[in-house]
């Protein structure tokens, strides 16, 4: 199995996000980055398919030199090789990365393709199904479980309420969801020997894929509004307090 | 971005460069992870139970944390001793005990074992030992002998081609695990000329006829680490355990405790931190007269003086790995990181708890266990007494 995994570096869930002059853009300074979580659980299950079916695990990244981060810690997990498509400074949206991402792919010969099914910064959910368009391959969004037998692959992923199961023929992407597996840790021996292993670096110009002008545009961004302190309903018993809690939805709260 | 500065000094070029390389990053960065998902939300009952867990020592085996600085021929990590140091730090700056067990598992129980040990020595205990499957021990201290390793009774005697061991070790870390191998011991051997005894090593396995290994309880800190007291009664281990020569176990010892303050100023370091950080979390929600605590200049001021505390110690400890790291002298250096460092973190441990008020000596808040763990770090492997004992001859005095 010829395996590639697309990740991509993000703010770690715990940083303080500011919005940068201008309002289109956040301050970066200070931010501590990440493999987007759910490009973990991509290089995770790479990982336990190639320990099962052997093979090797490429992972891509389109993204800044910071974005190395996110590769090496890709192969301090274990994956075998690294791909980073520096854009050069280009503005991109979901479709242009994509593009850019479906070219290079193009230049291998892949029987899976994982994603996560969003980068936890931008929240676009489009890169995976759009790469698989632009390629003519099929895919599977939000995975929880799945099985390669004899050149196909059988996933489970996650609907409202249930489950469903789908199959369809490699290669394919998939995209994956919670609950999938549990990453592993990069283990220190691991970052040793990835020191060792090669990033090969692609200019956006030396790619032959022309993105195009991104179809969206930025125009304003802002943070979330401040979550209000909770409330502690006071009374003497649990009638009493009850009483008091469906006044306040009634009356106040106007949700009943 | 301009990563060093080069200055030109008596005709040579000086290069200045904080800093950490990608790879000491990433350690920082994965142990930290590791830290925070996997010892984090136990550490708390470890410490209730006083129980050291062993299902969570071979999980810190698994991501890499022992034999850091042993070469992959003995399935070491083969990497430089700041990237230990940040280890150890970022472990430290959860929690203390599992700290002890990396730190006192990597520079007392493989380091001797690595450094003076015999090819076969070595082929036959580090992998284990690298791999986190098991643990070893390093006994020095005696019940007569703390600071002052003149007081030293246990002794060794040779009989044909074994030698007989007696005597007993207190405080030895690591050393009665469900899952230790065995300790390195030091006996006295004989005189030397200048009338002085003769010290050496001895490995000694676990289940050796003889030899006894039993918990010590009612620790004050350290609560999940093993500390053991040790039982010789003649025991007979044959000549081929001796560690490197006859006679070496003084010198031994001397460079074995070197390297090993660097691990304690770790701790030091890395507690530090995590008090700091748990304090300024506090102090920045914690309202009283209508505003965030962290706005009084008591608070502020207490917090201010713990973050540059702990850029000194930093750099101080950094420094001293550096030295060690380019095959320099480090000693005095490695004494003062580890005084500085131990006593750092009991002044920030200090603050963190009057800034958490009442609920800063109940156990739920973190800083009651940090408070009490930094204590060993003014005691352990050599007193701050020590410790300036050793600056002073260094500076000559
Ligand atoms: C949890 C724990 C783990 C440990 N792990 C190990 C281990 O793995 N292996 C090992 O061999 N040992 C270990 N030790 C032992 C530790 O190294 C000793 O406790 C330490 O060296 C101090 O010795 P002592 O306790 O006998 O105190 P003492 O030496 O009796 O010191 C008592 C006091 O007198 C002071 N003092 C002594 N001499 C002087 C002097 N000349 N000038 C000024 N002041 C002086 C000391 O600074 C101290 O304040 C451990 C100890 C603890 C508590
Ligand atoms: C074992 C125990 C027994 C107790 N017994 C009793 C009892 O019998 N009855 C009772 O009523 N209470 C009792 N207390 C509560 C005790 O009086 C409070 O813990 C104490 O007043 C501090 O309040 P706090 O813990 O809420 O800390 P906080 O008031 O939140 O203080 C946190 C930190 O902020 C600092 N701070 C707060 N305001 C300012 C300011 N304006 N300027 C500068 N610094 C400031 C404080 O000095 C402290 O360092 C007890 C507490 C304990 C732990």
């Amino acid at each position: 199995m010829e395996i590639a995994v697309l990740l991509k570096q993000v703010p770690a869930t715990e940083s303080l996000i500011e919005i940068a002059d201008g309002g289109t853009t956040i301050k970066t300074d200070g931010i501590n980055w990440v493999m987007n979580p759910y490009d973990e659980l991509a290089v995770e299950e790479a990982l336990q398919i190639r320990a099962a079916d052997g093979g090797t695990v490429t992972v891509f990244s389109l993204g800044p030199e910071k974005a190395v981060e996110a590769l090496r810690t890709a192969l301090a997990m274990g994956a075998d090789t690294a791909v980073r498509i520096d854009p050069q400074g280009k503005p991109m949206d979901g479709l242009s990365t994509a593009k850019v991402l479906a070219g290079e792919l193009k230049k291998g010969a892949f029987d899976l393709i994982i994603a996560g099914h969003r980068a936890v910064d931008d929240d676009n959910f489009q890169v995976g199904p759009a790469v698989a368009e632009l390629m003519g391959i099929p895919h599977i969004s939000m995975v929880i479980r799945q099985e390669v037998t004899d050149g196909r692959i059988r996933c489970t992923r996650t609907i409202d309420g249930g489950t469903l199961v789908l199959e369809t023929a490699l290669p394919a992407l998939i995209t994956t969801q919670r609950g999938l597996n549990e990453p592993r840790y990069a283990s220190l021996p691991g970052i040793m020997k990835a020191k060792k292993k090669p990033i090969d670096t692609r200019a956006l110009s030396e790619t032959g894929t022309d993105p195009g002008e991104p179809m969206v545009r930025t125009i304003a961004m802002r943070l979330p509004p401040q979550r209000k302190g909770g409330r502690i309903i006071e009374g003497d018993s649990a009638t009493a307090k009850a009483e008091a809690l469906v006044k306040a939805l009634r009356e106040e709260a106007k949700v009943i | 971005m301009v990563r060093k500065s080069r200055l030109r000094c008596c005709g040579k070029e000086v290069v200045v460069d904080f800093d950490l390389t990608r790879e000491q990053e990433m350690i920082r960065k994965e142990v930290r992870k590791f830290a925070q998902s996997e010892i984090a939300p136990v550490a708390l009952e470890l410490d209730e139970a006083e129980e050291f867990s062993s299902d969570l020592t071979r999980k810190m085996g698994e991501i890499g944390l022992f034999g850091m600085f042993v070469a992959e021929t003995y399935e070491g990590q083969a990497m430089d001793y700041i990237s230990y140091i940040i280890a150890v730090e970022e472990i430290a700056r959860v929690d203390g005990s599992q700290a002890a067990t990396i730190a006192a598992g990597n520079s007392l129980g493989i380091g001797p074992l690595y450094y003076f040990g015999s090819e076969e020595q070595k082929q036959k205990y580090l992998p284990t030992l690298c791999n986190g499957q098991a643990l070893w021990g390093f006994g020095l201290t005696e019940p007569t002998a703390g600071s002052d390793a003149g007081g030293s009774k246990t002794t060794a005697v040779r009989d044909g081609n074994e030698w007989v061991i007696n005597g007993s070790k207190i405080f030895i870390t690591n050393a009665a695990s469900d899952m230790t191998l065995g300790v390195t011991v030091q006996a006295i051997t004989g005189t030397r000329s200048n009338g002085k005894p003769e010290y050496t090593c001895f490995i000694v396995e676990s289940g050796t006829r003889g030899f006894k290994a039993v918990p010590m309880k009612k620790k004050m800190m350290w609560r999940s680490s093993n500390t053991a007291e040790l039982y010789f009664d003649d025991v007979r281990v044959p000549a081929a355990n001796i560690l490197g020569q006859q006679g070496d176990g003084f010198h031994q010892m001397l460079k074995t405790l070197d390297g090993g303050r660097l691990s304690i100023a770790a701790m030091g370091l890395g507690g530090a931190q995590g008090a700091y950080d748990a304090a300024l979390k506090y102090a920045q929600k914690r309202e009283q007269f209508g505003q965030p605590i962290s706005k009084f200049q008591a608070v502020a001021f207490k917090l201010a003086d713990s973050a540059m505390e702990i850029e000194c110690g930093r750099n101080l400890l950094y420094k001293a790995c550096w030295l060690r790291d380019h095959k320099r002298p480090f000693e005095k250096e490695a004494a003062m990181a580890k005084l500085y460092c131990s006593e750092l973190m009991g002044r920030v441990a200090n603050h963190a708890v009057q800034i958490h008020g009442g609920y800063g000596l109940m156990k739920e808040y973190d800083v009651e266990r940090f408070y009490r763990d930094q204590k060993l770090l003014d005691i352990g492997e050599g007193t701050s007494e020590v410790q300036r004992i050793v600056i002073s001859r260094y500076i000559g005095c």
